[in-house]
């Protein structure tokens, strides 16, 4: 049964200190929406309401068309993985798994039913009887899966369920995690701070600061267009630099980054559609990638201060004028330059993303 | 769908009550009605005989407790400190020169030494002095021993009054000072020594800059703790006849029959140990060294030379003969036929009758049985109070959270025969605690002592588990939609069975053996183990006695044993 989840203005509060800030959202059924931000954003708070271990201080949470708000977390059916798992330590793997279903009074034989197929879901089939100190890190998470999902919840809340493992785990075990909620089709709420995986899990993201939501869109549109300067920066890599518009015909827009130093954007390219007028001061975001070596448009000089080579690109930190800018080049087996080098550099329109302050 | 109104989810009462954020009053108010029926009601009617004559509130009996005309009193408070603070000092020197030769050193015997050294906790109090006067007393075995083997007019000594007191109190409290001290040294990173020599430091300079100051704080928790209980010690001063000590004065007032002279010393008794007890919470939340350092390694210092590892051995061997001497005598005596033993050094006559009797005698069982009824009885009390006392205590916010947590460790301060004063005081009459019922003189009263004495047992310990236990956990029982009840008895309880149980055990054996409060309640009906004993030492039958005594530690031992086991030391904070 899929559900929606709706927070209507939802406001937490810990005694004066805010929580949460007026969080209004709609998750569509069989969705799969991430919180991200950095730790303290309010993330977590959000969800443990979602989830019942907190009530909001002001607003409404309602799971398709029902009040929730203040419903205790054992009625609400939700699925719950926790940042540290939080496994029974005292059962095995197959009791673990079958709690939800004990609480809910299945018969044994539709329990262990049950387990056998979530067990198998999670390709964890040979470990019923192993307890949970005898599992691997990333055995246990798959088992803390398990026992969330195999009670059938309307809504499946994952907490950071990546931060315990270790890089190559946590990429294997994002695609898993990708895999069952996209055949099982559950709408789900995945709360993290790790941008990479809310970008290619998500079909949309809230990014949260100070617990006030700063954008909520699809990975495209909070990369491609972010609404400030933080969600800029917070997701992948930006050029933040500060202008001014000097020049605005029809959608055009030019800006001056410097003494004899401008660029040519586009009011298209701006955030939330802003209309921009000539002699206001703005931040232009432009990503690393988006700049290219040679000339083309928007061609700028600089100096090369600092030169780091991955494999895939050379990465160049470039002095132009008196702003510092990230480049990175693709490596196509292109001449790798010095520092002090000089260098030509141009950036595409819409590699220029003009941000209001 | 956008016309349909949210729907409110119908809920009963109970459901409303249990996330209402008054719900936890609802929980801890049964907590705080115990603690005022039996702590903070009697220690009242304690004060209230005290300062109330037969013309109203007065004064009086403070005034002659203080008055210089009859000193008695104040002498005995003069004793008892005095005791307390030299058996401080004796204590600290055996606990932490131990410590530090078991953590630093290296030498033949030392993993021997290292399990003999904590003998003295499986001692309960009275049997413990009781091998004691077996063994050093007048008539004991050494002196005699001495007196045999270089053919002596009389014993070249003995132990006896203060002096037996005090060398009791060091072996049976320097443990306190040997395991926070050797927590301490463990915890202590060889690389700061290090650091600070290479610094240029000598090794004095270590000493008093370093090392001392880091285990400070050890020592000083240590300090206060063995303060206290000596001040409430009182098998000690009783077996070796030392009547001017506070706990000695509210005896002999009793059974004097001047019950509110015997109440104005419990009075100040009990306020010197509550100082002490504040005191000790306050200074262990103020100061506490952690060590930087991750990985540390002790090594130990090999003895390299011939001499001081003979000397070391010889040294170990005596260590090891005076810890196990206690319990050996004990063994020995208690095969010993009563009233054989007069002048010969050690028994002549041996039976195995005693133990025999223990089982099957119906007279020599009774205590026995009085003792394990009466300790369950307790025990059962402290694990519902003690188990829902730590659950609010640690997962909980509730206003009163730190005067919840004095009000539980008090009866633990409070000597056993104040506790036993109050207990008299509160329930000689039926009042509403009572359930209308005179408390004296039944069997209630003495599990009720047990169980007031021994309420921190349990809540520590589960209190500890509880700790350990991430609160996810439970968060994670009730989304899998397990309700506050369902996810307490499957997961918080299982999960915290090895802290319950670790003090639950602790609390039956302590209840078995408890001494103090019992010689002063108890009805002969009742007659607990531990007053038994007593009885049958005063009867010269020394060798059921002593059985008695051998059955104790047997059960100590197992129960220390058991515990270690299932929590692999982790809930030693019981103690």
């Amino acid at each position: 049964m899929l559900k929606s989840v709706r927070l209507d203005h939802v406001s937490k509060m810990f005694g004066t200190a805010i929580g949460v800030e007026n969080v209004d959202i709609d998750v569509k059924p069989g969705e799969f929406f991430t919180f991200l931000g950095p730790s303290g954003c309010g993330k977590t708070t959000t969800l443990r309401m979602i989830a019942g271990f907190y009530y909001p201080s002001k607003g409404k949470i309602l799971f398709d068309n029902k009040d929730v708000t203040t419903l205790q977390p054992n009625k609400r059916n939700i699925g719950m993985v926790f940042q540290n798992y939080a496994l029974f330590p005292h059962m095995t793997v197959f009791e673990n798994i079958a709690f939800g279903l004990e609480v809910r009074k299945m018969t044994k034989a539709v329990i262990k039913e049950k387990v056998e197929r979530a067990q198998k879901l999670v390709h964890l089939e040979k470990y019923g009887t192993r307890k949970i100190n005898e599992l691997s890190g990333g055995q246990q998470q798959r088992v803390a899966l398990a026992r969330a999902l195999v009670i059938e919840p309307d809504i499946l809340l994952l907490d950071e369920p990546l931060s315990n493992l270790d890089a190559k785990l946590r990429e294997e075990t994002r695609l898993e995690i990708k895999r069952l909620q996209v055949e099982l089709g559950v709408t789900t709420i995945y709360v993290t701070h790790d941008q990479t995986e809310a970008m290619t899990m998500s079909d949309r993201i809230m990014v949260m600061k100070e617990g006030v939501v700063q954008q909520i869109g699809s990975p495209q549109e909070i990369y491609n267009q972010p609404t400030n300067h933080f969600v800029a920066s917070f997701i992948g890599e930006s050029n933040i630099l500060e202008a001014e518009v000097v020049e605005v015909k029809a959608d055009a827009v030019k800006v001056k980054l410097d003494e004899d130093i401008f660029v040519q954007g586009s009011m298209s390219q701006s955030a939330n559609g802003k209309k921009l007028a000539v002699g206001e001061s703005i931040k232009v975001s432009i990503r690393p990638e988006a700049v290219f070596e040679g000339s083309g448009p928007n061609q700028v000089t600089g100096t090369i201060q600092f030169v780091e080579f991955t494999g895939v690109s050379i990465n160049y930190v470039v002095k132009v004028g008196s702003n510092i800018m990230k480049v990175m080049i693709i490596n196509k087996g292109n001449e790798i330059l010095k520092r002090g080098d000089s260098i030509t550099l141009h950036v595409p329109e819409k590699g220029i993303y003009l941000i209001g302050e | 769908m956008g016309a349909n109104q949210p729907t409110v989810v119908q809920e009963n009462w109970w459901a409303r009550l249990t996330r209402s954020k008054y719900f936890v009053y609802v929980l801890i108010s049964p907590l705080f009605l115990v603690l005022l029926a039996y702590v903070i009601y009697p220690f009242y009617q304690t004060f209230l005989q005290s300062v109330v004559g037969e013309e109203g509130a007065t004064l009086e009996n403070y005034q002659r407790f203080f008055g210089l005309t009859s000193t008695a009193n104040l002498e005995a408070l003069w004793t008892s400190v005095y005791i307390s603070v030299i058996s401080v000092i004796t204590c600290a020197i055996v606990g932490v020169t131990m410590a530090f030769l078991m953590e630093r050193y290296e030498f033949p015997g030392r993993k021997l030494l290292s399990v003999l050294i904590l003998v003295p906790m499986a001692l309960p109090p009275l049997v413990g002095v009781l091998s004691f006067t077996f063994l050093y007393g007048e008539s004991g075995i050494i002196p005699r021993a001495f007196q045999v083997l270089f053919d002596l007019e009389k014993v070249p000594f003995s132990l006896k009054g203060v002096m037996g007191v005090i060398v009791v109190h060091t072996f049976t409290m320097y443990t306190y000072f040997y395991l926070t001290a050797a927590a301490a040294i463990k915890g202590l990173d060889p690389s700061l020594e290090e650091a600070a020599t290479s610094l240029g430091s000598g090794r004095i300079r270590i000493w008093l800059k370093v090392i001392l100051p880091m285990l400070t704080p050890a020592l000083i928790a240590s300090s206060l703790l063995v303060f206290m209980i000596s001040m409430a010690s009182y098998t000690a001063p009783l077996m070796f006849g030392v009547e001017r000590t506070m706990t000695m004065q509210i005896y002999l007032s009793r059974t004097n029959g001047s019950l509110d002279m015997a109440a104005t010393q419990s009075t100040i008794l009990s306020i010197v140990s509550i100082s002490f007890l504040i005191l000790m919470r306050w200074y262990q939340g103020r100061r506490n060294y952690q060590n930087q350092s991750k990985g540390i390694s002790v090594h130990r210092t090999e003895l390299r030379s011939q001499f001081a590892k003979y000397m070391s051995m010889v040294l170990s061997f005596i260590g090891v003969i005076i810890l196990m001497l206690p319990i050996l005598v004990l063994v020995l005596i208690s095969f010993s036929v009563d009233g054989e033993w007069t002048v010969q050094v050690i028994p002549t006559a041996y039976t195995l009758q005693h133990y025999i009797d223990l089982f099957t005698d119906e007279r020599t069982w009774r205590p026995i049985w009085n003792s394990l009824q009466m300790s369950f009885v307790a025990t059962a009390g402290n694990i519902l109070f003690g188990v829902a006392a730590a659950y609010a205590m640690v997962r909980t916010k509730f206003k009163g959270k730190a005067l919840l947590d004095i009000l539980i460790m008090v009866p633990w301060a409070l000597p056993g025969t104040v506790v036993a004063v109050n207990l008299i005081a509160a329930f000689s009459e039926p009042n509403v605690f009572s359930f209308n019922q005179v408390l004296i003189g039944t069997f209630w009263i003495l599990p009720l002592a047990y169980f007031v004495r021994h309420l921190p047992l349990i809540f520590r310990s589960t209190s500890a588990a509880l700790m350990q236990m991430d609160e996810s956990v439970e968060e994670a029982a009730r989304s899998l939609g397990a309700n506050w009840w369902y996810s307490f008895r499957r997961v918080v309880v299982p999960m915290a069975f090895s802290g319950i149980l670790a003090g639950t055990l602790l609390a039956l054996v302590q209840g078995i053996g408890e001494f103090v409060a019992s010689i002063l309640i108890y009805s002969t009906s009742t007659m607990p183990l531990s007053v038994a004993i007593f009885q049958k030492m005063y009867a010269f039958q020394f060798g059921t006695a002593c059985a008695y005594g051998v059955l104790q530690i047997i059960l100590i031992i197992t129960v220390l044993f058991v515990s270690q086991k299932i929590t692999d030391g982790k809930a030693g904070s019981a103690i």
